[in-house]
């Protein structure tokens, strides 16, 4: 959870010293959800993101060099400077994409699933978006053919209460989101985001439900994000009331009192700070130090070479 | 060599990939128990079962992006389109998804999949069912375009369409289905290359670019043209992307003229697309414009005579051939 929150708390700052472009969506807030999955989850499972996916990334595993030069766009970044910071992907590691449209990468998920279905194979898909996703067709048909096919699947709407600017009272009916799961014939389940261990326990039973043939699970998990949508987003639709008591479930303080209360040492928790500090400076520095994207990527990569035959 | 008809042609070329490939099935709306819509996967839920032919609710961006799902990790799905008119609803899964993953991906993830369907103007169906979708499709990098006239072409097109490792668009013509061609013997592995042009007719005086259901209009009216002493020569390109204009370019460099004749509408598209590389390639050849024969520019009545006046016909094709050869 360090590692992300430093991460992007630096990513953050070399937008604002114009190291990064386009959109940077922060995951700040968030970040018991996708470590907590990534704790569950075996090597050959597949995870799919939306736009807000470098805590995801991370947690899977890419080193936060690689995900900080995609950001500075890079050839040595993750998806070589041709991607940027919503299309971070890490194929070794099972992590499918960072994707833009919302409600646009479910149906892809569901084909990942497919496949696990289609070739006998025990792993499961993993899909996350928010709950601004639940509102559009993608949703529905994804969730549609998954429940209806019973595919190894898990879905994750990771519900800040606000999509961009607008509050769920505003965009839902529902209250309680995870009631859609039974219109699709799956199990459902709701709980809150900021306690790590809580989230790897609920996830890890979805995740279980799925590789044993059960089906696929909708699960809600509430959460809250500290940043705007994205950097260009002061946030003014909400109260700095309302920021400071979400702050109180910040999972990472959470965490450290629990920690501190069970006798871990404060100073090894000050050396974990310490070691992340240098991470990501390191990061930053090979981001800054790493060669352009390249033009030939660019252009050789339109179209995947064709087989002989 | 026999004769068969252009559905058959491409459900051959299905059946004999199946048989050699576990990893492609097909998957769409009524492909199964119904036996295709259009009969074109008749037979095949028999031979490979629900495994390998997938029914689907009515959910083109749902079951699209299961193709493009399943592809990103090592299948070969056949996504039907009932018809093309219906892949508006799955265009940001074409468009966003699929053609964009190889590259967003820095080339790590390949999306080896195959979308089909009717395309076109059928018989009075009306304005929603009547789409000539090459333009939208053909703008796009990252994805072919293919859209075969014969039943040969068909039968290799889709072979090669499937052993692609690219999101392919395949356009097959509502019309064409139950159109009769030479086609090699079941077995024999014919593979029509991506990208290539065909030569459909010799002919000395103008040359004729065009595909898709108007390619038989264009025959028949450099039959007629013939008859009184212009021999049209006529190049059908068979992939609109990429896009193979040497055919065209060599028959112009003989004709001097040359007349395009598509089903899509005339505002930009493949047709516009056509004509801007060859006054490039060929300005000091030609001997007059290149003219265009499209669909009129009004979305598809329902009316038979509107529909046919919409339509490109053998009259409207001579006239521009007459006109670029300065014959009247």
């Amino acid at each position: 959870m360090m590692v992300i929150r430093r991460f992007e708390e630096e990513a953050a700052r070399n937008y604002a010293k114009g190291n990064i472009g386009g959109f940077l969506h922060l995951y700040i807030g968030q970040e018991a959800i996708a470590v907590a999955a990534c704790e569950v989850l075996g090597e050959s499972d597949y995870i799919f993101q939306t736009y807000r996916d470098h805590g995801i990334a991370l947690a899977r595993g890419m080193p936060s060099t690689a995900a900080m030069a995609e950001l500075f766009g890079k050839d040595t970044g993750c998806s070589r400077g041709l991607g940027g910071s919503m299309h971070f992907f890490d194929v070794e590691r099972g992590f499918l994409g960072g994707w833009a449209i919302i409600g646009g990468h479910l149906a892809l998920a569901a084909g990942t699933a497919f496949k696990s279905k289609y070739a006998g194979e025990s792993n499961v898909t993993v899909c996350f978006f928010g709950e601004g996703s639940t509102n559009i067709g993608g949703f529905h048909e994804a969730l549609s053919l998954a429940g209806l096919w019973k595919l190894p699947i898990v879905f994750i709407c990771e519900n800040n209460q606000y999509a961009m600017g607008t509050p769920l009272e505003r965009t839902s009916p529902l209250k309680d989101l995870s009631k859609k799961a039974e219109g699709y014939g799956m199990e459902g389940d709701r709980f809150e985001g900021h306690d790590v261990e809580v989230v790897q326990e609920r996830i890890g039973a979805a995740v279980e439900r799925a590789r044993s043939g059960e089906g696929p699970t909708f699960i809600e998990i509430q959460t809250y994000r500290f940043r705007g949508h994205s950097m260009s987003d002061p946030a003014k639709y909400r109260s700095r009331t309302e920021l400071e008591q979400r702050k109180q479930k910040d999972p990472i303080v959470v965490l450290r009192e629990r920690l501190l209360g069970l006798g871990v040492e404060e100073s090894v928790l000050d050396d974990i700070d310490l070691a992340v500090d240098e991470e990501t400076d390191a990061a930053v520095r090979f981001a800054e130090e790493s060669e352009p994207a390249r033009h030939e990527m660019m252009m050789t990569t339109v179209l995947a070479p064709e087989d002989e035959s | 060599m026999r004769e068969i008809r252009y559905r058959d042609a491409l459900r051959e070329a299905m059946l004999e990939e199946m048989r050699r490939d576990e990893s492609v099935f097909l998957m769409g709306e009524e492909v199964g128990h119904y036996q295709g819509a259009y009969k074109v996967s008749e037979g095949l839920l028999d031979e490979f079962g629900e495994r390998r032919v997938i029914d689907t609710p009515i959910a083109e961006a749902g079951f699209a992006g299961v193709g493009i799902g399943a592809a990103m990790v090592g299948l070969r799905p056949i996504i039907e389109f009932m018809t093309w008119n219906f892949s508006f609803v799955a265009f940001d899964q074409i468009i966003s998804n699929a053609a964009k993953l190889h590259q967003m991906s820095a080339g790590a993830i390949r999306v080896p999949i195959v979308f089909r369907g009717p395309n076109g103007a059928a018989k009075q169906v009306g304005s929603q069912h009547s789409h000539s979708v090459a333009p939208f499709y053909t703008n796009i990098p990252g994805l072919h375009v293919v859209q075969p006239s014969t039943p040969r072409d068909a039968k290799g097109l889709l072979k090669s369409a499937i052993r692609s490792n690219n999101p392919v668009v395949f356009l097959e013509g509502e019309t064409l289905y139950g159109v009769k061609g030479e086609v090699p013997d079941e077995g024999v592995d014919e593979l029509i290359p991506i990208g290539e042009s065909r030569l459909a007719r010799p002919g000395s005086d103008c040359t004729i670019v065009t595909w898709g259901r108007p390619y038989y209009t264009a025959l028949a009216a450099a039959d007629k043209l013939a008859a009184e002493g212009i021999e049209c020569e006529v190049v059908d390109p068979r992939t609109l992307r990429p896009l193979d204009t040497s055919l065209m370019i060599e028959s112009i460099k003989k004709t001097n003229r040359c007349v395009v004749v598509h089903e899509h509408w005339p505002y930009g598209g493949p047709g516009a697309e056509i004509v801007d590389r060859l006054q490039r390639e060929v300005f000091d050849y030609l001997d007059a414009p290149i003219e265009r024969v499209t669909a009129l520019d009004v979305p598809m009545p329902y009316a038979l005579n509107l529909e046919d006046s919409v339509l490109p016909t053998e009259a409207r094709v001579i006239d521009a051939v007459k006109r670029v050869s300065y014959a009247e």
